[in-house]
């Protein structure tokens, strides 16, 4: 298949996958918060910010493949390339 | 994927200044932040309100989130961390203002930034420690110290690249999701994401103001 293709494959198939491992991360940590402040009320606040600080950090590790997806999509470094090749083979036929 | 329209960037056009967005843009938060200084401190009275006592309620919470993670020797570090948190901040906020941009949307402010954070780390232990601040790169057992300074060091190494691309990833995102929507549906659509935006920026402020004073806090103490 086309190398364009591919990238577009890859960089929404990635991204989905990162999406549902952050997800299923997200969610066990709310589960347990939401269990501790049910639990003890009174240490609400502190539950609710590491909860928010636990929930960025997880949220970081889906931002970099969104990065990438987006590099792959819009900075492809081997576009150049690719583009000569083609137009080079093509010209050849 | 360009904005439509930013209005700093009209302006340095007038006036033939080829800047970076990413530039002007801080340039206008600084402003915005020394006016705001400025006019707090004019009158500084015993009794604050209006104004003074909004900016003491912000350096109060900056300073006791400090306290309680640094211990005291971290009070001498609050300039820079109250700088990064105001700034962030700012620079965050005007994302949701039409024909702006965040200078943290640019991969350049994020990592000067980190990179001063990453410094700011290493000068604080070796002026605590001295060359005993090697010492907490080598780990707990001898032994094996090369292959836990090796793997300290990657660790070092990742902390200014995950900050900067953490609020990179967040604030770029944000806005280009915003010019997908406005180029879709410029109903009502992008009101959902403007409030998800106001929530990311706070939360992207706290994060990288919490990393900076854990890093910082973890030169400071005792090496194992």
């Amino acid at each position: 298949m086309d190398f364009f293709t591919w990238c577009m494959i890859v960089a929404g198939f990635g991204m989905s996958v990162a999406a549902v491992g952050c997800g299923i991360s997200q969610s066990l940590g709310i589960m347990r918060s939401v269990e501790g402040i049910g639990r003890n009320p009174g240490a609400g606040g502190k539950i609710m910010t590491t909860m928010m600080i636990g929930l960025a950090m997880i949220e970081s590790l889906a931002i970099y493949v969104f990065v990438v997806a987006m590099i792959i999509l819009f900075a492809n470094p081997f576009t150049d390339i690719v583009v000569k090749l083609t137009s080079a083979a093509a010209g050849v036929k | 994927m360009i904005h439509p329209f930013l209005f700093l960037d009209w302006l340095s056009e007038q006036v033939n200044l080829h800047l970076g967005s990413h530039v002007t843009y801080a340039w206008l938060v600084m402003i915005i932040l020394i006016v705001l200084a400025f006019l707090t401190s004019r009158q500084i009275k015993e009794r604050p309100s209006g104004l003074q006592n909004f900016m003491e309620v912000i350096i109060d919470g900056v300073e006791n989130f400090m306290e309680e993670n640094m211990g005291p020797k971290g009070k001498r570090y609050f300039p820079l961390i109250g700088t990064l948190a105001m700034f962030i901040l700012t620079c965050n906020l005007i994302a949701l203002v039409p024909g702006a941009y965040p200078p943290t949307a640019n991969l350049n402010t994020n990592m000067a930034m980190a990179l001063t954070v990453f410094g700011a780390t290493h000068y604080v232990g070796f002026r605590e420690h001295g060359v005993g601040y090697l010492k907490h790169f080598m780990g707990p057992i001898l032994v094996l110290a090369p292959l836990v300074f090796v793997v300290e060091l990657i660790g070092h190494i990742a902390r200014p690249v995950s900050l900067t691309l953490r609020l990179f990833g967040n604030m770029w995102g944000h806005e280009v999701v915003l010019m997908i929507f406005l180029a879709l549906l410029p109903i009502l659509v992008p009101i959902p994401m403007m409030f998800l935006g106001i929530l990311v920026a706070f939360i992207q402020t706290f994060v990288f103001v919490l990393l900076a004073i854990i890093y910082i806090s973890g030169a400071l103490e005792e090496g194992h």
